[in-house]
């Protein structure tokens, strides 16, 4: 741990002498597997710092790791705190309002249910859903009754122990809880949102374009299917 | 205030029980939306104070009278609980309490033939007031052992004077002594009470259907406006207003139990016996 | 950690116990302990600062003063902490930052909000940009520090405004006699003798502000409950260490530490309750004369 910190200070101690390039804050949440997360060492880790640190190095910027809470992950971005949101943050028309997204670097992909049986009542019985997502603002618009817990983890107990009949959420995010087999895929898929992509301060254009040519070289090279099947599988949704 | 303001408290005003329009507003957000849904949640954070409050108050009396116990078999279990109760923060007792209830059978518990219902206390409405019960009697526990153990002496043997016994010596001289001296860091009690209410959806106990309290709102605003500068002062400004309430019944209350006393009409003192 | 832990799949039982417990992720989790700990020992002093500062300025015979004081301590205290720590540490983060911009780039022509987004000039940064992480975690920490500082600062100054209202009158007019200025009275009377009576109300606060500390996590610093929460959450495979939701454990050891703390605190001030009392005209200071032979 000692020695990442040396590392890391000394890299940001050489960048501030050349001056050449600032470095990039990239902020995440650090507890959405396998988007992101904190890997046993305590380093963030999964499929977005991979991913962010190949485009860091096709855009030859100087990337450094940060994790916020989730509630407060937009305000610390307009704040100053970091400069991008890669943190499995779906595009949204309201989003968008606030924050500036590069293109996205998952394609729109599936939210789905999971529940004890395959005929789980979706429709209008009782599903979880984290607060503050796409997908409990989904679930609060169909018939079913919306139950808001504070975590994933939280939406998974609840289906096991009989509180909810479903839990509504990202589709690659359940996959681990649906592998351990006493959860069952339930009711239909949704596709919400544009994919996921990278937010940035409005102003930020230059560094929204660098990260828009990099992402957009990884699509053309085939490096991101590569890394979006890497993490999540071979019926994952890919670009090409 | 317009017409298109009196149309959203009509639409939201009663959002956090369930009643007026179903879904939440999503965009274009006014100040108006703002104070009437935060607003709406407050009912539940007074729910929530009220009720803790009510049972509370005579649980924790029987605590503190089983704390000054001379039997062990009172006395342990008491202090045991106002410990842990008290050693603990609020916010880990709500997330432990509440995976306890979870781990009741969900097709209720068989009681000599009869089935208990134990889904319901899953519920925020119920699940969260019993542990906000349970937290405030401990602290209110402490708080009137502490004026127990501080009723004069003069007063005890004066009773004892007049032939007074048992029962009639506790209710007629022990009891109101005891509330007298207890009641300021009572009040304090009181209004950390509510202020805890704040963390019921935050740690622990589930929203359903988007009704929650005074923070779930603001967060929820937070969250959909990006802008936390104006959902939690707003949250705050309705806790100040909540506690002044407070503060005024309970003052009201302590005037009428010194009203016996020379001078002692002035106004409640909240003494520095800030117990939590 | 240990060269036996190379291939964690490979263990069972407790060797596999071991080594998870020995897991970077997991010294991050012990050394939190360490953080909140550090934040304790920094914010007492620190609210007992603001606290004092708060009730001299309520005894003030100077009225904006005394307005100050008094609004300082109602208004903070009417605020549940949990919503004051929600936006007071990001407002003080970008009030700093929007002094720093005003002194040091007063030639910047953009305006410092646009929209939702808040921006200052490089310099104006805090920390600048480029600083290494480890500042940005300090500089996160002591904003955390002074937001807790102000919640229980205001609640010190309650109580220590009501301690030196409880020092025996008698006592503060024999000092005038003896013709101490007023300064003088409040240095040596006034503020040596509160302490006893301001004791049991500062051993109350000490132990609500050791159980506000899970709330930490909610100014960013990364504390046990973030760990516990963390460390806790059910690892799917793609973790060296899977394993199911264990948070009620994580939990428990948080109650643990938390019970232990306050059966440490009682300790400690029932210790200082004892040496204060001495000699004081109070029912404690008469016991203690009384069972002195």
């Amino acid at each position: 741990m000692k020695n990442i910190l040396l590392a890391s200070a000394a890299l940001a101690f050489s960048a501030g002498l050349a001056q050449a390039q600032d470095v990039v804050r990239m902020g995440t949440e650090g507890a959405y597997p396998p988007y992101n997360f904190i890997d046993d060492d305590g380093e963030v880790a999964g499929f977005e710092r991979e991913l962010g640190d190949e485009l860091c190095a096709r855009a030859e910027l100087t990337c450094e790791w940060v994790t916020n809470d989730w509630d407060s992950i937009v305000p610390n971005l307009l704040s100053g705190n970091y400069d991008t949101i890669i943190a499995g943050m779906n595009i949204t028309p309201e989003r968008a309002q606030t924050i500036a997204f590069t293109q996205n670097y998952i394609p729109p992909a599936k939210s789905r249910y999971l529940a004890m049986t395959e005929d789980a009542d979706t429709a209008e019985g009782l599903v979880a859903a984290q607060v503050n997502t796409l997908q409990s603002e989904y679930v609060a618009s169909t018939d079913a009754t919306l139950l808001e817990f504070n975590t994933l983890d939280d939406t998974i107990a609840a289906v096991r122990n009989g509180e909810a009949d479903a839990a509504f959420a990202d589709g690659d995010a359940l996959k681990p809880f649906a592998e351990e087999g006493d959860l069952v895929w339930a009711g239909d898929d949704q596709q919400l949102g544009d994919g996921i992509g990278m937010g940035l301060r409005q102003n930020d254009t230059e560094l929204k374009e660098k990260f828009d040519t990099a992402i957009t070289s990884m699509k053309d090279d085939g490096t991101l299917d590569d890394l979006i099947v890497k993490y999540f599988g071979d019926d994952a949704v890919t670009f090409n | 205030m317009s017409d298109h303001c009196l149309q959203i408290i009509q639409d939201y005003g009663l959002r956090s029980l369930g009643i007026g329009e179903r879904a939440l507003p999503r965009t274009d957000f006014t100040l108006c939306h703002e104070f009437t849904l935060i607003g709406s949640g407050m009912l539940w954070n007074i729910y929530f104070g009220t009720i803790a409050l009510a049972f509370g108050f005579v649980f924790s009396v029987i605590l503190a009278l089983g704390k000054s116990s001379c039997r062990a078999w009172l006395r342990k279990p008491s202090e045991w609980f106002v410990f842990v109760f008290r050693g603990s923060p609020l916010f880990i007792q709500f997330f432990l309490v509440y995976e306890l209830l979870t781990m009741l059978p969900r097709q209720g518990i068989d009681l000599l033939g009869l089935t208990v219902e134990t889904s319901w206390l899953t519920r925020a409405w119920a699940g969260a007031t019993i542990v906000l019960f349970l937290n405030t009697s401990a602290y209110a526990a402490e708080i009137f052992y502490g004026a127990l153990q501080a009723v004069p002496k003069g007063d005890e043997e004066a009773a004892d004077a007049y032939g007074f016994t048992g029962w009639k010596k506790f209710r007629r001289i022990t009891w109101p002594t005891m509330m007298r001296l207890a009641w300021p860091s009572y009040t304090n009690e009181a209004i950390f009470l509510f202020h805890s209410t704040a963390l019921v959806f935050f740690s622990g106990f589930p929203a359903l259907r988007q009704q929650g309290d005074a923070l779930y709102y603001a967060n929820y605003l937070a969250d959909k406006t990006f802008n936390p500068f104006v959902p939690y002062p707003i949250a705050a400004f309705y806790f100040i207003c909540l506690t002044l309430i407070v503060i005024t019944i309970f003052g009201a209350i302590n005037r009428r139990l010194n009203r016996h006393l020379p001078g002692a009409t002035k106004k409640l003192r909240i003494k520095p016996q800030i117990i939590r | 950690m240990f060269a036996s832990c190379a291939d964690p799949s490979s263990l069972h039982g407790l060797n596999w116990m071991l080594c998870y417990l020995g897991t970077g992720k997991h010294l991050l989790f012990y050394t939190s302990f360490g953080t909140v700990l550090l934040l304790l020992a920094i914010t007492a002093p620190l609210s007992l600062l603001f606290g004092f500062g708060g009730a001299l300025a309520a005894r003030s015979s100077f009225t904006p003063l005394r307005w100050f004081g008094v609004g300082y301590t109602s208004m903070v205290r009417g605020v549940p902490d949990i919503v004051f720590f929600l936006f007071v540490p990001i407002a003080m983060d970008q009030g700093l930052e929007y002094m720093r911009h005003i002194t040091l780039c007063s030639d910047w022509t953009e305006p410092v909000r646009q929209g939702n987004s808040f921006l200052v000039c490089p310099q104006a940064k805090l920390p600048p940009n480029t600083a290494p992480q480890i500042y940005h975690k300090i500089y996160g920490f002591l904003l955390a520090v002074m937001a807790f500082a102000l919640v229980f600062g205001a609640f010190a100054a309650n109580v220590l405004f009501g301690a030196m209202k409880a020092v025996p009158h008698a006592q503060l007019e024999t000092a005038q006699a003896y013709g101490m200025s007023q300064r003088q009275v409040t240095r040596r009377i006034l503020i040596p003798q509160m302490w006893t009576y301001a004791l049991p109300g500062l051993s109350n606060l000490w132990m609500i502000l050791i159980k506000a500390t899970p709330l930490l996590f909610l100014l960013g610093v990364e504390d046990i409950v973030y760990w516990a929460r963390e460390l806790g959450a059910t690892k799917s495979q793609i973790y060296a260490y899977p394993h199911p939701d264990w948070r009620l454990w994580y939990f428990l050891v948080l109650l643990a530490f938390y019970l232990l703390m306050t059966k440490i605190s009682e300790a400690v001030f029932a210790r200082i309750s004892a040496r204060l009392s001495r000699g004081q005209a109070t029912l404690g200071g008469e016991t203690q004369r009384k069972a002195t032979p």
